[in-house]
C-alpha cells in the first residue's frame, strides 16, 4: 500500500482560514456571503489580527456572523453596527473593530449610523455586502434595489416614481472628509474576488495605522430571492448591478496610497 | 469633602466621573444638557471617552458597544430622547450587560416641553424597550441624593450585570443646592471574563441577544427573571417619615415626594396624622414595606407629577385593602405644598367622617 505525506508530494492549497469557525452557516447555496466571509477571514489571518479583532454582526442574513468567525464578536441592533463598533473602538483603540453589514442594514435603517461613523473618521472597517435586496426577511425591496427590480414588496418592479432610486453608498460616503478608504468591488468572478480580497487587506491596514474610516462594498448575489440559479445570479451582478453600482476606488486618501 | 453649591445635572455627571465611568456617549436635550457638557470637559481632562453621538439611538448603541468591553459606561437624556433609547436598552438587557442611564424627565407626550415631569414612570419601570425585563430605577429627590444614587447605580449595574436608570426630573437637573461629592474612585483596569477584548489565548467571546430556538430564548428569559427576583428581594429602597402613628400615608417619589414632605409637615403642624413614604427604587418598587404599612394606615394619597403612573404600583402593594387617592399635576406644572396640603386635608376629613365608606379622590389637579 502506497502512503504519501503532505510534505513529500502535495502542496496545501486550500484550508479553512483560522479566523473562520468550524461550523455550518445558514447561507443559501450560491450566496456570496460565504466568499465574503472567507476573504475577510483570510485577510485577518494574513495580517495576524484574529486575537485582537472584534467583529460586529448586523441584522440580516449575516446576523450569525459573530458565530461564523473564530474571534470575539457581537450582534448589533438593525443598522446600529457602526454605533456599537464606535463604542467598542473608543474604549479599546488598540483593538481591530470590523462591522459586517448588508444593504438593508447599512443603507436603509442604519443610514445615520454609517454616515456619522464615516464623518467622524471612526477608526473602524466596514465590509458592506450589497445584494440589492432584503434577504433574510424573504426578498423585499431594499434601498439598493434597481429600478424595475421585482421583489416581494415591489411585485410590479421597483417604481422610481413611488419609491425613488438606488442609494449608492460608496459614492455618498466618499464625500465625507472623515472617510479614508472607500471602494466598491464585486464577487461575481475570480478576478474580481481577488481584487476584493486586496481591498479588504488595504481597509484593515488603514485601521491598523489609525488612518480613519474604511469601507469595502462588495456586490453580491442572492440567488434565492432573485429567483435565479447561482451562476445566473453571478451574471446578474455583472450585467445589472455593476452598471448601477460602478466598481472602483471612490475615496483613497494620499496616506493610504502609500500603504 | 465639603459641601458646595452644585447644579443637579453637573452633580450627577461629576458623581459618575468619581464612580469611575470610563465612557460617556450622549446627545443634547434640555433639561439634561449640562450633564453632557460637563462630561465633554471632564472626561477629556481625565483621558476617558466622551463622544457626542448623532442621535440618542446612536448614543445608546455606543453604550451597548462599550458595555461589551466590560467598562463602566453611561449615557443621559430626557424623556423624548429616552424614548429613542428603548431599542438599545432592550438589546443591552438581552445581552446581560451593565450600564447606567440618566433620564432627566420633562413634560410629554410628544415634544411636550422642557419643564419637570414624572411622566416617564411607565416607560422606565415597565421594561424600557421590548421584552420581559425591568431595569433597576433609582429616584433622587435632591442634588445630594442624585449624587449618592448615581454612585450606587454603577455598583448595582456591575453587581447584577443589569441596566440601572437614574430617574431624575427637570427640577433636580436644573436646581442648585449644597451637596457633597464623594472622593474620586480609581478606574478599574481589570476586565470581566465575558468582555470582548480579543480572543488572545482563550476561546472567543460572543455577546448577542439572539436565540432562534424558543426553548433557548425561554431559558435565557428565565435567567433574567431569576435575577429580577433576586433584585426584588434585595434592593427595595425607600425613606419613610412620620409613619409611627400616621392614618393617611402620602406616597411620592423624586421632586413630588420632596414637595409632599413640606405638605406633610404642614399637616402635622395642624395636628393631622399624616406620614410620607418616598420610594428610592421605582423598580423594584418597595412593595414589601408599603404592604406592611397597609395594615396600620387608613388610606394612601399618591402624589405625582403625572396623571398617575406610580399609583398602579401603590394599588398593587396595598392590594385593595385601603383606599388609594391621588393628587397630580401634569405637563411640567410643579405641585405646590399648599395644593398637596389641601388634598391631604380633604382625605383626612373623609377618613374621619366616612368611617369605612371612604371614597378616594380619583382626579388629577382637583
Amino acid at each position: 500500500m502506497m502512503t504519501t505525506t503532505l510534505n513529500e508530494t502535495n502542496t496545501l492549497v486550500y484550508e479553512r482560514p483560522h479566523s473562520l469557525a468550524a461550523c455550518n452557516t445558514n447561507y443559501c447555496p450560491g450566496c456570496t456571503h460565504g466568499v465574503a466571509h472567507r476573504l475577510l477571514a483570510e485577510a485577518i489571518d494574513e495580517l495576524g489580527l484574529r486575537e485582537r479583532t472584534i467583529l460586529v454582526a448586523p441584522v440580516g442574513c449575516s446576523v450569525f456572523a459573530y458565530k461564523y468567525f473564530n474571534m470575539d464578536g457581537c450582534e448589533a441592533a438593525h443598522g446600529r453596527a457602526p454605533a456599537m463598533a464606535t463604542g467598542i473602538k473608543r474604549v479599546q483603540p488598540d483593538k481591530m473593530v470590523i462591522t459586517y453589514q448588508g444593504d438593508g442594514d447599512l443603507a436603509s435603517i442604519g443610514m445615520a449610523e454609517i454616515v456619522h461613523a464615516a464623518a467622524r473618521g471612526e477608526n473602524i472597517t466596514t465590509v458592506f455586502v450589497n445584494n440589492a435586496i432584503y434577504g433574510m426577511t424573504g426578498g423585499q425591496m431594499a434601498p439598493t434595489s434597481l429600478p424595475g427590480q421585482k421583489t416581494t414588496s415591489s411585485p410590479f418592479g421597483r417604481d422610481t416614481i413611488l419609491t425613488g432610486y438606488p442609494v449608492r453608498m460608496s459614492e455618498l460616503l466618499s464625500t465625507l472628509d472623515g472617510a479614508s478608504y472607500i471602494v466598491r468591488r464585486s464577487l461575481h468572478d475570480i478576478a474580481n474576488i481577488r481584487k476584493a480580497k486586496k481591498a479588504i487587506l488595504t481597509a484593515l491596514k488603514v485601521q491598523m495605522k489609525g488612518m480613519g474610516f474604511s469601507m469595502v462594498e462588495l456586490l453580491s448575489s442572492c440567488p434565492t430571492n432573485w429567483g435565479l440559479e447561482p451562476v445566473e445570479a453571478l451574471h446578474w451582478i455583472e450585467n445589472n448591478m455593476i452598471p448601477a453600482f460602478p466598481l472602483g476606488d471612490y475615496k483613497v486618501i494620499e496616506e493610504v496610497r502609500s500603504l | 469633602m465639603a459641601k458646595e453649591m452644585l447644579k443637579g445635572n453637573i452633580a450627577i455627571a461629576e458623581a459618575a466621573v468619581r464612580a469611575g465611568v470610563e465612557a460617556y456617549f450622549g446627545y443634547p436635550i434640555t433639561p439634561q444638557t449640562e450633564l453632557l457638557e460637563h462630561m465633554s470637559k471632564r472626561m477629556v481632562e481625565l483621558k476617558r471617552v466622551f463622544l457626542q453621538a448623532e442621535s440618542e439611538v446612536a448614543a445608546i448603541n455606543m453604550v451597548y458597544g462599550a458595555a461589551c468591553t466590560g467598562v463602566r459606561v453611561m449615557t443621559s437624556s430626557s424623556s423624548p430622547g429616552f424614548s429613542l433609547m428603548q431599542e438599545g436598552l432592550s438589546y443591552i438587557a438581552g445581552s446581560d450587560l451593565p450600564c447606567v442611564v440618566v433620564d432627566v424627565m420633562r413634560g410629554g407626550p410628544g415634544l411636550g416641553n422642557i419643564l419637570p415631569s414624572q411622566g416617564d414612570y411607565f416607560q422606565i419601570t415597565r421594561s424600557a424597550g421590548h421584552g420581559d425585563y425591568h431595569p433597576i430605577v433609582l429616584a433622587p429627590s435632591s442634588v445630594q441624593e442624585a449624587i449618592d444614587l448615581t454612585t450606587l447605580a454603577f455598583d448595582l449595574a456591575d453587581q447584577y450585570r443589569h441596566i440601572v436608570i437614574v430617574a431624575a426630573d427637570g427640577l433636580i437637573g436644573q436646581m442648585m443646592e449644597p451637596a457633597e461629592l464623594p472622593p474620586m474612585q480609581s478606574v478599574r483596569t481589570d476586565r470581566p471574563d465575558w468582555a470582548l477584548t480579543g480572543a488572545d489565548g482563550r476561546q472567543p467571546n460572543s455577546i448577542a441577544s439572539f436565540y432562534l430556538k424558543a426553548e433557548e430564548e425561554e431559558a435565557f428569559n428565565q435567567k433574567i427573571q431569576d435575577r429580577l427576583h433576586e433584585i426584588r428581594d434585595a434592593e427595595q429602597r425607600f425613606i419613610e417619615y412620620y409613619t409611627d402613628d400616621c392614618e393617611l400615608l402620602v406616597v411620592g417619589y423624586g421632586s413630588a415626594g420632596r414637595i409632599a414632605l413640606s405638605a406633610v409637615q404642614a399637616a402635622r403642624d395642624k395636628g393631622m396624622k399624616v406620614g410620607l413614604f418616598r420610594p428610592l427604587t421605582l423598580w423594584p418598587f418597595p412593595e414589601k414595606r408599603l404592604s406592611e404599612l397597609t395594615d396600620v394606615v387608613g388610606a394612601c394619597l399618591v402624589v405625582e407629577m403625572s396623571a398617575g403612573q406610580m399609583i398602579e404600583d401603590v394599588r398593587l402593594a396595598t392590594g385593595g385593602q385601603i383606599p388609594v387617592g391621588f393628587y397630580g399635576r401634569m405637563g411640567g406644572v410643579i405641585p405646590m405644598p399648599d395644593e398637596i396640603l389641601q388634598a391631604i386635608t380633604t382625605h383626612c376629613r373623609q377618613l374621619k367622617h366616612c368611617e369605612g365608606a371612604f371614597t378616594p379622590l380619583e382626579r388629577v389637579n382637583s
